[in-house]
């Protein structure tokens, strides 16, 4: 057995968790800030910060991901990280060129109480950022939140310093995707496009952290979202946020900064919270819905008719981010599935009870764990104690799922074995089929496998 | 070689700030082999500069991910906040093979104190006791260890008296590392923090015996991808008594025992080299620099092994092995050749990997145009003989080095002085490793601690068959179209040690220096001789 000290019997534990399901504040911002054109991110901090995020960030895509880091050593450390950040700015806009440096903080350097904003005055004054270059950060301490709320710290990082209201009216909507992958962005905008909806959406990893291969590096890739795109949201009819954990934050600093009213929504993941996403997209841009998308709608649902036999009462444990767990329990339910187990790391006030609303009758006893002590080794017992029939989450699942021999279903981050994620949507009614496909094959592959010869199927 | 490697050098520099230049142009040196096989001094082991995008990480991930993380049954406890040991987990392929299924196996799991704001403020002592408390009622370990994360020893947590207190209360082994991730200048700072606490903590506490004539332990092999296996095979088959390994399929009981061994074998020098040195100090063991990455350097590693024993039947065991693996290995390396032979390489990884796989790459008739280390030192570029000449810089002078004094009772001198006076060929590399440069041919770069930037115009200008180095810069390289091979995760394959892992290495690069895809780069309609765009044909 791979995991073979986990037992049924649970013990509360009040100090130490165990595989965890959830990982720090730095890396999410670094994932939002490669969704800006032409920007670096920055980790201002020791190496290994910068180089763990950034390694997990490319066995998740398999794509080049790039960052710079101020590389504190025990100097630093004692006299504060402001000349590395100096030094660091004149290297990168040297060397590396790009638009804009995002830097995000570390517990190292939020723990020694560096002061980012002032060194980026210093920086500017000095002349270490050339005119027309810019450099942004978000406070992203380790030790509060997740990689989620480090997500939600630079995308709203991106509203604060650029967003800005001329009194134009533009006749576009902002779109804040939340932590999503970039086949995911791509569906959304697709989805606005074929609504002859204009949007603005940021952060933006389409292109850049699933460019084409040419033959031709691009340090720089052509996705992201512009600086100007950015300011521009200022003047956007409305936002539509999506995931209330990763674009909260970011809707409500537009609407204070710049006074954008703001829908939050669940993130569009399944039958009813496309239909929620598409609803409000219509109404905020007062347009129709094409044919063409309610079609897309109907073969969702056809495929749900189709297939319910297999899916329906099944027993599901989840783990991952609130914003996707939320979303996947609404689309299980939906299918008439049973997630009984849901675990998040990531502290959230809005998450049980909204998974509960979500779950309704439907799975009265489900179990619900969120932040501190919320890991997979709790879930983990929980299964020992009363199994289940499918698993979804990251790759980490994959240890359950092979001494419990249950069917796994990766979505989440990270995803370090598989790469369909990195190219196929989950979001839209498009990105339903898909996962309702992924869902269906890990069932009928285990009865092909598994089953009686006498009741072996050829039609399924 | 087309290029002049000196002008190289000048144009990859030319674009940094000046006191950048300045330093970047010290850590990168063209070989040149002198006469007394003198090479060039390169600078090694200093800091990066801010601003770089650079391959290295820190002395946590050298201390924990690297030398203590592939060990099994000592249970791992980061001391931080939640992100060090999620990207610790499971991410570098040590393999481990207890022997039976209920034999304690903890590298598939994950434990944290997940330290909160609360205690960055209050302190983490009281959380990390309890988490000890915690992990030792789930887990029932012999041995835990605990990793410090950067916070941690800014504010002031004493691991080591947690440690203490703990180690009493619950009547195991616990013991600390100090490697906060800004200590040193890269992960090399944390294997010496990890070799310290390992000699201090585990080292000589298994007074086990063993009645074999030949007892050695492998030092600074992490079994990734199964390479330990393969070396283990290998002294099976030879009648080698393997007491321990650090740390690849290892077990903490024979890390314990250690001491008990006659030989210490030397694999990865960077990480390893202060056990060997403190092992021969206080308890008399030798150590010998060996290398199984290579089927030439893998049969030379079993005669040393055996030269050092001098014993006629184990050199004639080691002769049989080598005359049974070997033809295996040459028709495999007839094969890649007629498809590989003349082709370029470039190796930049790690603090031993890039000499060593040096010689598959030979092996295979291919050619090493430019390499380097991500932490090395001078010693693994230029030779241990410049030790004395290394100055110690403030980064490194705060990691400790142990003082040592031969044991009262357990120093036994292996060797008698006048044996010892007969081991002094430098190709045996009795207690000596001679480094890379020594044995690269003039002309080559070898680059220290390479950034991106110089990689991209390094890959510009030679257009390289393959590029070898770890996840990060693995897709940047093949984006430009040239094959990248990681030599930290092996891309998920392996084994590449002793003559099964070579031929596997060379089936490896053969595939991918020959892959069909990188001659289908531009779509039809992008070739040089477009045929003329076809009229429109009326659309409405």
């Amino acid at each position: 057995m791979l995991l073979r000290h986990t037992t049924a019997e649970v013990a509360e534990r009040t100090a130490l968790t165990i595989n965890p399901a959830k990982t720090c504040q730095p890396i999410g911002a670094m994932y939002a800030a490669l969704g800006v054109h032409s920007c670096l991110p920055h980790s201002h901090g020791s190496q290994g910060c910068c180089s763990y995020h950034r390694s997990t960030l490319t066995r998740h895509y398999k794509e080049p991901v790039m960052a710079a880091t101020s590389s504190f050593t025990e100097g630093a450390s004692v006299f504060g990280g402001q000349a590395n950040l100096l030094q660091a700015f004149e290297t990168i806009f040297t060397v590396y060129n790009p638009e804009m440096v995002a830097v995000h903080t570390t517990c190292l350097s939020e723990t020694i109480g560096d002061d980012i904003s002032q060194i980026i005055s210093k920086a500017k004054a000095e002349g270490k950022i050339p005119e027309g270059k810019h450099a942004i950060h978000a406070n992203t301490p380790s030790y509060v939140g997740s990689h989620v709320t480090g997500f939600a710290n630079m995308a709203k990082s991106l509203v604060t310093n650029f967003a800005e209201g001329t009194g134009e009216d533009k006749k576009q909507i902002n779109l804040l995707p939340g932590w999503v992958e970039p086949p995911d962005m791509r569906e959304l905008k697709c989805l606005a496009h074929r609504m002859g909806v204009d949007v603005v959406m940021f952060p933006d990893t389409s292109d850049v952290l699933d460019a084409p291969q040419t033959g031709k590096y691009e340090l720089y890739p052509k996705g992201g979202a512009t600086i100007a795109q950015i300011r521009s949201a200022g003047d956007s009819i409305g936002t539509i946020g999506l995931g209330h954990s990763a674009s909260t934050r970011a809707a409500s600093a537009l609407e204070e900064k710049c006074e954008v009213a703001n829908e939050m929504l669940e993130l569009p993941i399944g039958l009813q919270a496309t239909d929620r996403f598409i609803e409000a997209m219509r109404i905020m841009a007062g347009v129709k819905v094409p044919d063409v998308i309610t079609d897309e709608r109907g073969r969702l649902l056809d495929m749900i008719a189709d297939m319910h036999q297999y899916v329906h009462g099944k027993r599901v444990a989840l783990w991952g981010d609130p914003d996707q767990l939320v979303s996947l329990c609404d689309f299980l339910v939906c299918l008439d599935m049973k997630p009984v187990y849901i675990v998040t790391g990531t502290p959230s006030t809005r998450f049980e009870k909204r998974v509960r609303a979500v779950l309704g009758d439907s799975v009265p006893d489900a179990k619900i764990r969120k932040g501190a002590g919320a890991d997979m080794f709790l879930m983990h017992q929980w299964i020992k104690q009363e199994s289940v029939d499918l698993l979804i989450g990251n790759t980490y699942g994959k240890y359950i799922a092979r001494d419990e021999n249950i069917p796994f279903v990766r979505h989440g981050f990270p995803i370090l074995d598989r790469i369909g994620h990195a190219y196929f949507p989950t979001v839209g009614y498009r990105g339903g089929m898909y996962l309702l496909e992924k869902i269906l094959n890990a069932f009928m592959d285990r009865q092909d496998r598994e089953g009686l010869e006498e009741k072996f199927e050829l039609v399924m | 070689m087309a290029h002049d490697a000196h002008e190289v050098k000048k144009e990859m520099v030319a674009i940094y700030p000046k006191k950048l230049g300045k330093k970047r142009a010290e850590q990168i040196v063209v070989t040149e082999l002198g006469p007394d096989g003198a090479v060039p001094e390169i600078k090694a082991n200093v800091r990066t500069s801010p601003g770089i995008i650079t391959q290295r990480g820190c002395a946590y991930a050298g201390c924990k991910g690297v030398v203590i993380g592939p060990s099994r049954d000592i249970l791992s406890i980061t001391h931080g906040p939640i992100g060090c040991s999620f990207y610790s987990w499971l991410t570098r392929r040590n393999q481990t093979r207890p022997p039976t299924d209920s034999d304690p196996n903890f590298i598939n799991y994950c434990l944290s104190t997940d330290m909160s704001e609360q205690e960055i403020v209050f302190g983490g002592e009281k959380k990390l006791k309890a988490a000890i408390k915690e992990a030792y009622d789930a887990f029932h370990p012999k041995a835990i260890a605990i990793f410090s994360t950067c916070p941690v020893g800014l504010i002031g947590d004493d691991v080591h008296a947690v440690a203490r207190q703990m180690k009493e209360e619950l009547g195991i082994n616990v013991f600390g590392f100090s490697c906060e991730g800004y200590r040193g200048v890269s992960q090399s700072a944390g294997h010496h923090i990890a070799n310290n606490q390992l000699f201090r903590h585990v080292v000589g506490l298994n007074e086990l015996t063993h009645e074999e004539k030949f007892k050695i332990n492998l030092l600074g092999e992490y079994n990734i991808g199964g390479d330990a296996f393969v070396i283990e095979d290998l002294f099976r088959r030879c009648g080698i008594k393997l007491i321990a390994t650090f740390s690849g399929n290892s077990d903490y009981d024979s890390m314990a025992n250690s001491h008990t061994a006659d030989l210490n074998l030397v694999m990865c020098h960077r990480s390893i080299n202060y056990v060997a040195e403190m092992m021969e100090k206080k308890f008399g063991i030798p150590w010998l620099k060996i290398n199984f990455i290579g089927a030439a350097a893998s049969a030379k590693s079993l005669r040393k092994i055996a030269e050092y024993f001098d014993d006629a039947e184990l050199k004639a065991k080691v002769e049989t092995v080598i005359a049974e693996e070997m033809p295996k290995v040459d028709m495999a390396q007839q094969d890649v050749k007629s498809r590989c032979q003349g082709k370029t390489a470039m190796l930049f990884v790690g603090g031993s990997r890039a000499h060593h796989y040096q010689v598959l790459f030979n092996e295979m008739g291919m050619e090493i145009v430019a390499a380097g280390y991500e932490f090395g030192h001078r010693d693994d570029y230029e030779g241990r003989k410049v030790l004395p000449t290394i100055k110690v810089d403030a980064d490194s002078k705060n990691i400790e080095e142990i003082e040592v004094r031969p044991d009262e009772t357990r120093y036994v001198p292996r060797l008698s002085p006048e044996r010892k006076a007969q081991l002094t060929d430098p190709e045996l590399e009795f207690q000596d490793y001679v480094g890379m440069m020594p044995e690269m041919e003039d002309g080559t770069l070898v680059i220290d601690d390479i950034s991106h930037h110089e990689t991209e115009r390094l890959i510009e200008l030679y257009k390289p068959s393959i590029f070898c180095a770890g996840i990060k810069e693995k897709y940047a390289v093949q984006k430009m179209g040239i094959p990248c091979k990681q030599l930290h995760s092996y891309d998920y394959g392996g084994p590449y040690a002793g003559f099964e892992g070579a031929i596997n290495f060379y089936r490896e690069i053969d595939r991918m220096v020959n892959m069909k895809v990188w001659s289908l780069l531009k779509a039809p309609w992008q070739t040089l001789e477009p045929r003329p765009d076809p009229a429109p044909v009326a659309a409405d």
